[in-house]
């Protein structure tokens, strides 16, 4: 990535949805090797990209699989044979997929898995929440969740780059809301598909299996003697990727024209009360910071994009001087006390000495809508909290039925 | 066209809402506009009610929940108007649009109310003379434009038939029977 020549890139205006979005960047990267197998709402990736390949438009190999398990152990074989890899999942797939999301880790193995969000059953359904990605958060995936179709095509492009640079050599998971931002058609600036191939480059790993002049072995057994060596490498490569995504970024807005970090602070410069949150609804808590700035609030939205690595100091440092925040969570974990933004915001506040009022609420929960209005009643509730002292409800429902 | 016109559909699954909610959105792009075109996922399935939405603005569109108070609402089958609340938040100053061989005093007393424009058209009839079968979901969307004048008739008209050409790359004999289903559509709620 460090020689990469950037090549400013023409902007090419479309619409397309989210997975539409998604499939174009898939095919302007154009991965060596694609298992998957279909699920709601991810299964229009795995359809696109094969209508592409059949249409002669991406040399990609598509490898229809009987599971998702069978997905990713196929993404890893391929990866380790030394092919670039991806594959699309959502919920119950991610899910059966989860022995392998470790090994694909802890193998080092930097397969890029584009995630469209649904909730986990029960009971069954197939809307948005994050409870898919948030299971999967101790996986030693890399994390990076989208806003919109235009984050989301973003994203995917800088995932390669970002997953096989050499001091990180992690699998990347790169999530968007499902049908909220899979199935909307919007706007969207495309990038030109040179300038996108030389941005990604090509795969050249330092060791892999079909290399018979250098023979690896891949998931050996480890005796307790190596085994905790193993993770900490790990953990350190998960570390280094921090640099490395803002390297990766600084590049692409070179490219694109477009800014991206761990997060996008939205009017929080001076703001008194500050709704944290990932995905879609960060949109609509920015229109609604608008109305209550109109109003005379000091509001702002800190949107988190990745989540793997947490950006821990830095997001206590972006609280640093507001009185209050709401850190929202679209997921439960089930704790008893709250989801896990909750859990981790709160602990990095407090390792990094900010002593601020922070409340977590559920919202969203199976594709329960969230509004403007929604937004407002919680800075309401942070307001009251911080001015007026009255209590408040610690992980409250937001929009729950009586 | 005030900054940003927000629109909903209801329709049965089947009938076209989504798609009708999307062509629109793919419209207004091609005039230049910011579009959001989506539908609200239930279980799929024939015949059961289903909703789609559009948003159509001047300005980049962030807001990802659904619509509650539309300006506009376009009923696609009208038994829907038994079945489902269909005017709920419907601005008062908007208009409904609704599939429906009935005048608008006719389907008013439906309406639990609403006060606002209702607009007619019957959306089967066109399309079966049109198409010769009834697929009311094209001349819905050209009724939608019409009253909702998110963009003009005539580079409608033009774009549409583009979009057509496209979508009907592979059988061109319809094309033309769907153009006349949305002229018709159009000339016949065109105030």
């Amino acid at each position: 990535m460090s020689n990469l020549e950037i090549i400013r890139s023409r902007e090419i205006k479309e619409r397309m949805s989210g997975n539409e979005a998604v499939s174009y960047a898939i095919r302007q990267v154009e991965p060596d090797v694609m298992p998957a197998f279909p699920i709601t709402p991810s299964t229009e990736i795995p359809q696109m990209v094969s209508a592409y390949i059949a249409n002669g438009q991406m040399d990609t190999d598509f490898i229809p699989v009987e599971s998702e398990h069978s997905a990713m152990s196929a993404a890893i074989g391929s990866e380790a044979a030394g092919a670039r890899t991806m594959t699309a999942t959502s919920s119950a797939g991610l899910a059966l997929m989860w022995e392998e999301l470790l090994l694909a880790a802890s193998n080092r193995l930097p397969i890029v898995l584009t995630l469209v969000n649904r909730t986990l059953s029960g009971p069954i359904n197939i809307n948005c929440d994050h409870s898919d990605g948030m299971g999967a958060r101790d996986t030693g995936w890399i994390q990076i969740y989208a806003e919109d179709n235009q984050e989301v095509y973003d994203n995917y492009i800088q995932a390669y780059p970002i997953a096989e640079d050499p001091c990180v050599r992690l699998p990347v998971m790169i999530c968007q809301d499902g049908f909220i931002t899979s199935h909307a058609v919007q706007n969207i600036c495309l990038l030109e598909d040179e300038s996108v191939k030389k941005f990604a480059g090509t795969y050249e790993p330092e060791e892999f299996m079909l290399n018979p002049g250098k023979p690896v072995s891949v998931g050996p057994y480890s005796i307790s003697n190596y085994e905790m060596e193993a993770k900490k490498n790990q953990e350190t490569a998960m570390e280094n990727a921090r640099g490395v995504i803002l390297k990766v970024a600084e590049k692409f807005e070179q490219m694109s024209g477009r800014k991206y970090g761990f997060f996008e602070e939205y009017r929080t410069e001076d703001a008194d009360y500050i709704m944290l949150i990932m995905g879609s609804a960060a949109g609509t808590a920015k229109e609604a910071v608008d109305e209550l700035r109109e109003e005379g609030w000091k509001a702002g939205v800190l949107k988190i994009r990745v989540f793997r690595p947490f950006p821990e100091k830095e997001i206590a440092d972006a609280l640093r001087n507001c009185r209050a925040v709401a850190i929202m969570d679209r997921c439960e974990s089930y704790n008893g006390n709250s989801g896990p933004l909750g859990s981790e915001v709160t602990a990095g506040l407090y390792r990094n000495r900010v002593f601020i009022e922070a409340v977590n609420y559920i919202y969203g929960l199976g594709g329960r809508d969230f509004t403007t209005d929604h937004v407002k009643e919680v800075f309401a509730e942070l307001r009251a909290a911080a001015e007026e002292g009255v209590p408040v409800q610690q992980h409250k429902y937001v929009n729950l039925r009586g | 066209m005030k900054n940003t016109v927000e629109i909903r559909w209801h329709g049965r699954g089947g009938q076209g809402a989504k798609t009708a909610a999307l062509l629109l959105a793919d419209v207004c792009f091609k005039t230049g506009a910011y579009v959001q075109g989506f539908p609200e996922y239930g279980p799929e399935r024939m015949g059961a009610p289903i909703t789609a939405f559009n948003r159509i603005s001047r300005t980049p569109i962030r807001v990802h929940s659904n619509i509650y108070d539309p300006d506009y609402v376009v009923v696609v089958d009208e038994t829907l108007l038994h079945a489902v609340h269909v005017t709920d938040g419907l601005k008062e100053n908007g208009a409904i649009i609704v599939n429906t061989p009935k005048t608008p005093d006719e389907i008013r007393p439906l309406l639990r109310g609403y006060r606002g424009r209702v607009v007619t058209v019957d959306a089967r009839s066109i399309s079966e003379q049109a198409l010769g079968k009834n697929f009311p979901n094209t001349p819905m969307l050209a009724a939608a434009v019409a009253v909702s004048r998110v963009m003009d008739r005539d580079s409608f008209v033009a774009n549409m038939r583009e979009s057509f050409q496209h979508k009907f790359a592979k059988k061109p004999e319809v094309i033309d029977g769907n153009m006349r289903a949305l002229e018709d559509a159009f000339a016949a709620v065109d105030e």
